[in-house]
């Protein structure tokens, strides 16, 4: 017996759906095995099974031989099953090593000190994934990547033999998806078991030593990282076609006024300066990227334009002063962000935060923009009914962004809507943006830093970074002259 | 403040207030701070489940009624002495709370709040029902006392208060206090972490109860008489929920400062009558509205920026 984690029959219902139906497959000790497939497939419930957050409703999980279904969590933990959740769940009120210290913690009422031995495993942990720099600070101040890292070294803390990773390219940058690979890489070494989610497909074929793709809860593949990729299904549910490149000509209406202009406007957080006199400008109907590695102040500036953060400087939209105005007010006048939060209402359904959405409209006016919305993205027409907090990650972050359309905005900004998208929903938004381009009068602003995404569907770009415009230009000229670090 | 010198600092704020008769305060002042200290005890007890676990007890005053009625009813109709009724009644207050917590616990959502706020208004109701053996709203007298004396008496409360403050905020900056805040904070990767959250839930529910139950059982035996006036009414559970919020969420030592500017605050202003606890529900609206820390927020509470 090699495989240490083997699942079997593995099969979990939600009311009227079947997330994952009958899955069958097994991890060997120093093995990767990739799990791909569509938003909403499956994937992060099949690692919910595992590790005993969600209760099969049939099927066997063995760990190590040992079968785990049923149990409860903690034991399962216990057994050797470590989970990097797909969104980063810190304890805020802790420093970064206390949070490592908390995973080396006994699971103990009496054991009431920690002792020097856990404190010294802690910054060794942290400084296998490159945390000791931070281990002082709490987890809100933190980039994004760093805060992914702890997460993965909160989960391997107590050594997992069975490792499961759920989305951990989301959001990184090329640079940090090569890091965060090496450090999955060295799980391997150890002799673990891994099974890894992303749709990061290049990220995920480097890495793997098999994939196993699911669609609808069930098993559509399964071989090489090559074979799966050429797979007829696969590549119609998940992988689809190229992202579709600009069809219209730029639109700058140069002297006209601009409907957003940023003045060298200044954020600060305590001491630190997230953004230092930025200025941009945006006429009406264009698209316009902002690009930058993380950390470099992309939401800052979205949300100093959205009114949620206090600034130096000046913003006006559409001729007026933005100063002072409050934040629903500002979304009120058709400025409207989807943020990279989401902030969606988890207990309410999905039709019920589109409908939130689209208070000020008509009754039929609403319809309308529902059934296209439906349309564009249509599984979630098939979720409607269902609470936002139980959708998929993918799922969510569609929900975000099509109940900002919701609100008819005649600016929309975008904050990383490409975040935990599967390639086909790309090509998706991808259409539906260019629809939204040639068909109305809507000025976009997005934010990204998966670049391939972003200059498509960009008259212009703008790079931001270390909280400075570095660079601003056309799409044509970007690779020559600014790629260098983002491409 | 690093966890040692908040310690010791408390620990010398506690030495200074047991030499305060010596200074020449009067009973009258001992006797208002003694209440406030059986006060600060019921606020810590609340803030170790709710600051620390996460768990909203709407219903404090069911621990502490329990605690007191099991030690007022064995005083009173078995004579059964002091030393025996406060250990017995502190027990008893585990036990119902356990009884209540167990099922409790293990739904999810708002529910746990729910069941201790109804909790509150049985317990009231079976006292009221059974007026002629429980005494009813007019209360049950009690044959003993903890002291005469007015010092004594104050003497003991500060003791409680001093115990039970240094042991549940050491507990609440130990390894099992940084477990139970993962537990309350996300209990889904507590448990991903292999910890046991109903257990450590119900740890700390035990521990709120079984320090309520003291308290409560002390409590009666400086008053000398038991109703449900002075331990159960929902209007004690609320003064509780207060003081902790005012001291300072997850501070534990700030939930006895609340409890002793409530209480105080309230007798100083009794001269002004009904406006009194108006005046002070307004301060202490305007201390949660402003400085949502507390009033210890800022000295003990670390919090990311
Ligand atoms: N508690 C729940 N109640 C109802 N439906 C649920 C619940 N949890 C998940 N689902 C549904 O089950 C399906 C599978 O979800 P899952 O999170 O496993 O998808 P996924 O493959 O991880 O997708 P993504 O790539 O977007 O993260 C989704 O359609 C989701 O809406
Ligand atoms: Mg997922």
């Amino acid at each position: 017996m090699s495989a240490l984690l083997e699942v079997e029959g593995l099969t979990k219902r939600f009311g009227g759906l079947v997330a994952v139906k009958d899955i069958s497959f097994a991890v060997g000790a120093g093995e990767i095995v990739g799990l791909i497939g569509p938003n909403g497939s499956g994937k992060s419930t099949v690692m919910k099974l595992v590790m005993g957050i969600e209760k099969p409703n049939a099927g066997s999980v063995r760990i190590q031989g040992a079968d785990v279904a049923g149990w409860p969590t903690h034991r399962i933990a216990r057994a050797g099953v470590g989970l990097v959740f797909q969104h980063s769940r810190p304890l805020h009120r802790q420093t970064v090593l206390e949070n490592i210290m908390l995973a080396l913690l006994p699971d103990s009422l009496v054991r009431l000190r920690a002792g020097h031995e856990v404190e010294r495993r802690a910054r060794e942990i942290a400084g296998r994934v490159g945390l000791e720099r931070v281990l002082d600070r709490f987890p809100a101040t933190l980039p994004f990547a760093d805060l992914r890292r702890m997460e993965l070294a909160r989960a391997v803390a107590r050594d997992p033999k069975v490792v499961l990773v759920d989305e951990p390219f989301a959001g990184l940058t090329a640079a940090e998806v090569a890091d965060f690979s090496a450090l999955i890489r060295t799980f391997r070494e150890a002799g673990h078991a891994v099974l890894l989610v992303d749709h990061n497909v290049k990220g995920v074929a480097a890495l793997v030593d098999r994939i196993f793709a699911m669609y609808l809860g069930e098993r559509v593949a399964e071989g090489s990282a090559e074979e799966v990729m050429r797979d007829e299904t696969v590549r119609r549910v998940y992988l689809g076609g190229e992202i579709a490149h600009a069809t219209r000509p730029a639109r700058e209406a140069a002297g006209a006024a601009p409907l957003l202009d940023v003045q060298n406007v200044s954020v600060f957080y305590g001491k630190a300066q997230a953004l230092e006199g930025v200025s941009l400008r945006i006429n009406k109907g264009e698209f316009v990227s902002v690009v930058g590695l993380n950390g470099a102040g992309k939401t800052t500036l979205f949300n100093a334009i959205s009114g949620l953060v206090p600034y130096q400087g000046s913003i006006s939209f559409a001729g007026q002063t933005l100063a002072r105005r409050s934040a629903a007010t500002i979304a009120r006048q058709g400025l409207v962000q989807c943020p990279e939060s989401r902030e969606l209402f988890g207990e309410m359904t999905v039709r019920e935060n589109l409908e939130l959405g689209g208070q000020h409209q008509s009754a039929q006016a609403m319809a309308e923009r529902r059934d296209w919305l439906y349309g564009l993205f249509p599984i979630l027409r098939e979720r409607q009914g269902q609470a936002a907090r139980t959708l998929s990650g993918g799922e969510q972050q569609m929900l975000a962004i099509a109940r900002a359309l919701m609100m008819r905005p005649s600016l929309l900004i975008l904050d990383e809507p490409t975040l935990g998208l599967a390639p086909v929903i790309l090509e998706l938004l991808s259409r539906a943006l260019e629809t939204l381009r040639n068909s109305t009068d809507i000025t976009v602003l997005l934010g990204e830093q998966n670049v391939t995404f972003a200059l498509p569907h960009a008259d212009r770009v703008y790079v931001l970074e270390h909280a400075r415009i570095a660079w601003e230009g056309t799409p044509e000229r970007f690779a020559a002259e600014a790629g260098a670090g983002l491409l | 403040m690093r966890t040692r010198n908040i310690f010791l600092s408390a620990l010398g704020v506690a030495v200074l207030m047991a030499l305060l008769p010596f200074l020449g305060v009067g009973g009258y002042v001992l006797g208002l701070l003694t209440s406030a200290f059986y006060f600060g005890v019921f606020a810590m007890g609340w803030d170790l489940l709710f600051g620390f676990a996460g768990e909203v007890n709407f219903g404090p005053s069911f621990l502490i009624g329990v605690g007191a009625y099991t030690a007022g009813l064995l005083n009173h109709y078995a004579h059964w002495p002091i030393v025996a009724c406060v250990p017995l009644g502190a027990l008893a207050a585990v036990v119902a709370g356990l009884l209540l917590a167990v099922p409790a616990l293990r739904l999810s959502g708002p529910y746990f709040g729910l069941v201790t706020l109804v909790a509150v208004l049985l317990l009231q109701n079976v006292i009221v029902i059974f007026a002629g053996f429980t005494g009813g709203e007019i209360g049950l007298d009690l044959p003993d006392v903890l002291a005469i004396s007015s010092r004594v008496n104050y003497w003991y409360a500060l003791g409680l208060a001093t115990v039970v403050g240094l042991a549940l905020f050491a507990l609440s900056r130990s390894a099992v206090g940084l477990i139970l805040q993962a537990s309350g904070q996300d209990a889904v990767e507590a448990a991903a972490l292999g910890f046991n959250v109903v257990r450590h839930k119900l740890a700390a529910f035990c521990i709120s109860a079984l320090v309520s139950g003291l308290a409560g059982a002390m409590l009666i035996f400086y008053l000398g008489t038991v109703s449900t006036d002075s331990v159960v009414d929902i209007a004690i559970g609320v003064q509780v929920i207060i003081a902790a919020v005012l001291g300072g969420r997850r501070t534990i030592l700030g939930a006895a400062v609340g409890a002793v500017f409530l209480i105080v605050a309230g007798e100083l202003l009794r001269p002004v009558g009904q406006l009194s606890s108006f005046i002070v529900s307004a301060v202490a609206l305007l201390v949660i509205l402003f400085f949502p820390g507390g009033l210890l927020g800022r000295v003990i509470v670390r919090e990311g920026a």
